[in-house]
């Protein structure tokens, strides 16, 4: 997708700023000029950018194993399908709350585990990630629906006013919250907080001696990671307008992390290709799609083989972006 | 060095056990402002573990561990830097794929209190905030002489170089009392004669303390002002430099009673 090229160098075509200008104009134009499949193509594009970048947090800027990051992304999700279904709360309003949810189910779950290091973290985390989609199909407090999970959640909307009811809609609501993402996430990594995460994840006993509380920057990338999934969780939920829980299982949360490792860790503009390749192969590749997992698996260990720092490393020093 | 100096750092009865083993037995030391203190020993004496019970990545198992008069037993590495003290490692540890000038902007860290919001807001304090940051961090990092390296990743940086960035991180974490372990080890003979003048720099006019662990006796011999020594998890000696020299203990320690 077009988009992926949206915090481009512009080496290749001119001027960095004209790269991006173009980007934007093709992004704005896009939808006007493809039918509503391509539209909702690009739609999940942006739901799987937004998943990248929010994984990306944990794993790309902090190095932490988390493999159940689709637990965080049906928190978001549920939060958003039960307070909307039950209690008429309009869906604009619930995406700060199904943050909140997120961030603070990842630090309570998170809290006691956050010492953990390498492998004992990943594993832990998958096993959180399948108890939340447990949990959700047996139906605790007749909340969730069990197996067929909730249906009939409202269009995004702010009670009645400004309402998303169009693949084209929704298509600039997704993009222009990972816009506003990629900005904050940018920022963030120019700062104190992104460089504290990013020395723990290059060595955790200096950064200690650094002075870097190596825990509440640990748990702080995952509270904001699990928050921006919740956010996806939420506009997912009103774009199908039903949530179950096959939709989280652990299978999701290695496409997430398949998405980080493709792009190259840490590195923005490298979640978008991965998440463009992990929401357009499966198009690409419809006509195959028997040997879709066999073209995954091939594609991860060629990357692993020949580029294990990703498609679009990150790069630091003088001229970095 | 006058030995009526307050005392910077000390430690009573510390005693740190892994497993059976006691790795450090009822250690008392004293480092007085303004000195250099070296800490010797033979291989596998305890030093290195008194350094990590001192900077809290170990916790011991009894004795306390007192920086300018304030219990800091037990605390946690972020918390004892805050208050002052700064270390280096024996093997190096920066961070490799960041950065020279990064590296020693993340001393800076907890001299900040920027958070998530004012970062992602750029608010007027936290711009503020890492503009001091980075002209701290350069004025250490032209300090150690690696200017022209600041855009570099550390781990391209020669060896010698690492050792001089870790001793600038550590400054940028605006210490009182710098601990380093094993400062001259992998440097070439006229980067030691550096590193001393360095050290004695930092002494002279940033009123710093230094506390060390040594093994080249050049150094611990040209620059300290006293020097403990250190065998199997206890302090055998301590004094000044030419006293040490001559203690039958401690030549005992490191090359064997005579046979008679």
């Amino acid at each position: 997708m077009e988009s992926s090229r949206s915090q481009g160098s512009g080496r290749f075509f001119g001027s960095r700023q004209g790269t991006l200008m173009a980007v934007v104009a093709a992004f704005f134009i896009y939808p006007f000029v493809v039918g509503d499949y391509h539209i909702d193509i690009a739609f999940f594009f942006g739901i799987y950018a937004l998943l990248g970048l929010s994984l990306n947090i944990v794993l790309g800027e902090v190095g932490l194993f988390d493999l159940g990051h689709a637990g965080f992304y049906a928190i978001g999700a549920y939060t958003t399908a039960i307070l909307n279904t039950k209690y008429g709360i309009p869906v604009l309003l619930l995406l700060p709350v199904s943050a909140v949810a997120a961030g603070l189910f990842a630090y309570l779950v998170c809290s006691p585990i956050i010492h953990l290091r390498g492998d004992y973290l990943c594993i832990v985390t998958i096993g959180m990630g399948e108890i939340v989609r447990l949990a959700l199909i047996n139906n605790p407090l007749d909340l969730t629906g069990g197996p067929n999970g909730v249906f009939g959640i409202d269009f995004p909307s702010l009670g009645g006013i400004f309402v998303i009811d169009s693949p084209i809609k929704y298509y600039f609501l997704i993009w222009t919250v990972v816009a506003l993402t990629i900005i904050g996430l940018l920022r963030l990594q120019k700062s104190r907080i992104g460089r504290a995460w990013n020395c723990i994840r290059e060595d955790e006993v200096a950064a200690g001696s650094s002075g870097i509380d190596v825990r509440h920057y640990k748990l702080l990338a995952f509270m904001l990671g699990a928050a921006l999934a919740g956010v996806a969780g939420n506009i997912y939920a009103s774009k199908l307008m039903c949530v179950s829980p096959e939709s989280f299982t652990f299978w999701e949360s290695c496409l997430f992390f398949c998405i980080v490792l493709i792009g190259g860790m840490g590195s923005i503009p490298g979640v978008l290709i991965g998440a463009a390749a992990i929401s357009l192969f499966p198009e690409i590749l419809r006509p195959f799609a028997m040997y879709r997992m066999m073209f995954f698996g091939i594609a991860m260990i060629l990357m692993m083989m020949f580029r294990p720092g990703g498609v679009w490393p990150r790069k630091r020093g003088e001229g970095a972006p | 060095m006058n030995g009526s100096s307050p005392a910077v750092l000390e430690t009573r009865n510390l005693t740190k056990i892994f497993g059976g083993l006691t790795a450090v037995g009822r250690f008392d030391l004293e480092v007085r402002q303004g000195e250099i203190l070296s800490l010797i020993g033979p291989n596998g004496a305890g030093k290195t573990t008194v350094f990590n019970v001192v900077t809290g990545i170990y916790r011991p198992e009894e004795g306390q561990v007192l920086f300018r008069g304030e219990d800091i037993t037990g605390w946690k590495p972020h918390q004892i830097v805050k208050r002052g003290v700064a270390r280096t490692f024996q093997n190096i540890r920066l961070f490799p794929n960041m950065t020279c000038l990064e590296n020693v902007v993340a001393g800076q860290h907890s001299r900040g209190a920027s958070g998530v919001w004012s970062s992602i807001f750029r608010t007027r304090s936290q711009r503020v905030e890492e503009s001091r940051f980075f002209e701290k961090a350069d004025r250490c990092i032209d300090r150690v002489g690696l200017s022209r390296f600041r855009n570099e990743l550390a781990k391209n940086v020669p060896y010698g170089r690492q050792r001089m960035l870790e001793i600038a991180r550590a400054l940028a974490c605006e210490p009182a009392l710098l601990v380093l372990d094993e400062p001259s080890s992998g440097l070439n003979a006229v980067e030691t004669e550096e590193l001393m003048r360095f050290l004695e720099d930092l002494i002279r006019e940033d009123a710093l303390t230094i506390l060390l662990i040594e093994h080249d006796m050049n150094v611990v011999m040209g620059i300290s002002h006293r020097v403990a020594v250190m065998e199997e998890g206890r302090k055998i000696s301590e004094g000044r430099p030419e006293e040490i020299y001559r203690d039958p203990r401690v030549i005992e320690a490191y090359l064997g009673k005579e046979e008679n």
